[in-house]
């Protein structure tokens, strides 16, 4: 799924979709996420399984009885939370795109259950965007769009938070301009 | 056509009367208990001296409580904006733009209606937290309800139809009681029943006496009698249950259209509610058919409309609820006059089918349903004993058929459809929902596909909207299909993003 990235011209196909066209797909949103959200993502894990593997390694060192027991649970949560800590943001970094036009913001998440969430511009209500303690550390930000749906909030993860402040502000911009109670 | 009053208004002053009635009542119903336990310890006089001073400053503090709470209650009906002042010590001052209320509700029970007066609920369609955007006036005298209603309701109507067609729209016809026993409320009132009678009887110590009561009383006939006794009981006791609860709910009821664009839901035997729906905020309409309904040929109707109260009480699902389950055709008929169609977009649209790959996916749900349920018993067959297997196998020979017949049913009522300015979807079996959302009530789409779903070239689309449960789905649709059709309900959100392919999507980059 990496060699079809790349900017998309939004025009290109623009409403080229009829009843007889031959079939059709979503395309993957245009723009990637800011590679650090892989770090971001990594420390994440890292700060879930890092604690208890931690205090499991502490207590064997302390306690000398069920040492084999707390090892033999530290190697588990090792096992179980590396490879987590260390590929899985790498396939989230692949898996999750975005994109905004001038009309939509498009966004795609997930692998196993992909999703593809698109909302227009003229529906937006509020733009938001958070950023956390580890984000900043990062340089990152999340944008959240919502309308006036309780379900179509549109989330863009780990952005550069430069990218995400100008996009803001575009969004906002936008959303102003437009008439309408967007309901 | 108003005139913009700006004076303080105080809630009905007998809201104390009712007040002091409720308390007494719960004192009553509350120490009558204790005065019988301390009386049979102690002596009669002594039960009385403890408990009645205790009664009397509870009744005391109630009263009171309610007497401040009116005197520190106010509100006003402004030009511009609908104020309330509450609290008693901390002060709360609320209020609501008047052009952004969209509902007055006003429901009174027996107690309320005893002395004419009504709870109002003025609110918005704002998606905040329950409670946040509503303002509650408990009570108000039924006249100021009705002029309430009036006043904040009653706009210069946005358009001039040709044809106004106003007035009552629907009302109860007796007959449809007959609805009522074949929903999922009889079996759990039934149960229920049950549950209550060991209950009551446990707080007068006297479970022990009615379970041997009922057990002589069962033995004394054979055991598949016995069996067959009580499943009649339960059944007896669940479908009085549901008449009656359904006649509560729906006696009197009565659906207008009021001058203005305004529809109007009034009904209620004992409790009596009053639910307004501005026109303008209808997004389309929901037709729900239980099972047991579908059978009957019957059919419910459910507003779709933004700012419909959307709080987590019980009262959550009736508050949309537009005509209680009737035939078919009377649902069809409302539904087209709730939205100004010559016919009802669920009748008139052409329904297309799924792809068989959807029936496949439900069949295997269905089995995996019935595998849940026996694999427990299977191991403890095999560990316990072979009691437990003979359980299984039986349960299996009985829920299979049963699982299957509702996959597939549900995969017949998989569909989708444009008609007119509506979006049509069906979904569901056991509870079969045929959604009519209007086009332009859609204000987004997402997609959404399993790595299942993706091997098969199914997706599942959901639209959202501000109105109702939020989001409405068209479940396992082809995936080409779909999106051609999500971009000709509604064109120009998915339509830009779409890329054609040649070969068929066996899988993706």
């Amino acid at each position: 799924m990496s060699a079809t990235g790349g900017w998309h011209a939004q025009d290109g196909n623009d409403g080229g979709v009829g009843e007889s066209g031959g079939a059709v797909r979503l395309r993957p949103p245009g723009n990637e996420l800011d590679p650090r959200a892989v770090r971001w993502w990594r420390t994440q894990w890292l700060l879930l399984f890092g604690p208890p593997l931690i205090v499991l390694a502490v207590l064997a060192l302390v306690l000398p009885a069920p040492r084999p027991w707390l090892l033999l649970a530290a190697a588990v949560v090792a096992v179980l939370g590396l490879p987590v800590a260390l590929l899985l943001p790498l396939w989230w970094y692949r898996v999750h795109r975005w994109e905004v036009t001038s009309d939509a913001v498009f966004t795609r998440t997930g692998y196993f259950w992909q999703e593809w969430r698109v909302a227009p511009m003229s529906r937006i209500q509020t733009v938001d965007s958070q950023r956390g303690p580890l984000e900043q550390f990062f340089g990152l930000a999340t944008v959240t769009v919502t309308t006036a749906s309780a379900k179509g909030a549109v989330t863009i993860q780990g952005l550069d938070h430069e990218v995400a402040s100008d996009l803001v502000r575009q969004l906002t911009e936008t959303t102003q301009a437009t008439p309408g109670d967007a309901t | 056509m108003t005139v913009p009053e700006t004076e303080w208004r105080k809630l009905d002053r007998r809201t104390v009367w009712v007040t002091a009635l409720r308390v007494v009542g719960t004192a009553a119903a509350v120490a009558a208990p204790v005065v019988v336990t301390v009386a049979g310890q102690t002596s009669p006089g002594m039960a009385v001296t403890v408990v009645l001073p205790t009664v009397v400053l509870a009744i005391a503090v109630g009263i009171v409580g309610d007497y401040v709470r009116w005197r520190r209650t106010s509100y006003r009906i402004g030009p511009e904006r609908v104020e309330l002042h509450t609290g008693i010590l901390v002060r709360k001052r609320r209020s609501l733009a008047r052009d952004r209320i969209r509902s007055v509700d006003l429901t009174a029970g027996l107690l309320l209606r005893a002395f004419g007066l009504v709870h109002a609920k003025i609110g918005t369609g704002e998606q905040t937290g329950a409670g946040e955007s509503s303002l509650s006036l408990q009570p108000v005298s039924r006249a100021e309800a009705d002029r309430l209603r009036r006043e904040l309701l009653d706009r210069v109507p946005a358009r001039e139809e040709s044809e106004p067609r106003d007035g009552t729209l629907a009302v109860l016809d007796p007959s449809w009681i007959r609805f009522a026993p074949v929903s999922f409320l009889t079996p759990a009132i039934g149960g229920a029943a049950f549950g209550a009678v060991l209950q009551v009887a446990e707080w007068f110590g006297m479970q022990d006496g009615v379970i041997t009561w009922v057990l002589d009383l069962l033995r004394s006939l054979p055991v598949l009698m016995a069996v067959l006794a009580l499943l009649v009981t339960g059944v007896v006791v669940g479908v009085i249950g549901a008449i009656a609860l359904f006649v509560e709910m729906w006696w009197r009821f009565r659906l207008e259209r009021e001058p203005g664009g305004t529809l109007r839901v009034r009904r209620g035997l004992l409790t009596t509610r009053s639910i307004s729906l501005e026109e303008r905020r209808l997004r389309g309409i929901d037709l729900v058919e239980p099972l047991g309904n579908r059978m009957l040929g019957a059919a419910r109707v459910d507003a779709v409309a933004t700012g419909l109260t959307q709080q987590k009480g019980n009262e959550r699902t009736d508050h949309k609820t537009l005509l209680p389950p009737a035939p078919r055709a009377e649902a069809d008929r409302i539904a087209a006059a709730v939205l100004r169609e010559p016919v009802s977009p669920t009748a008139s649209v052409r329904l297309r089918g799924h792809p068989v790959a959807a029936r496949g996916r439900r069949i295997r749900w269905a089995l995996l349903g019935v595998l849940a349920v026996i694999s427990p018993l299977l191991i403890l067959g095999l560990v316990l004993t072979p009691l437990f297997l003979h359980l299984a196998w039986i349960c299996a020979l009985v829920l299979v058929p049963i699982a299957v017949a509702i996959a597939l049913d549900a995969y017949r009522n998989l569909g989708h459809g444009l008609t007119g300015g509506y979006l049509v979807a069906r979904n569901g079996a056991v509870r079969r929902s045929t959604v009519a959302l209007q086009r332009r009530g859609v204000i987004g789409w997402t997609a959404r596909q399993s790595i299942f779903q993706r091997r098969k070239g199914l997706i599942t689309l959901t639209a959202t909207t501000a109105a109702g449960g939020g989001a409405y789905s068209v479940y396992d649709v082809g995936e080409s299909e779909g999106l051609v059709f999500a971009e000709e309900a509604v064109p120009d959100l998915f339509g830009p993003f779409l890329e054609r392919i040649d070969a068929p999507p066996a899988h993706r980059s």
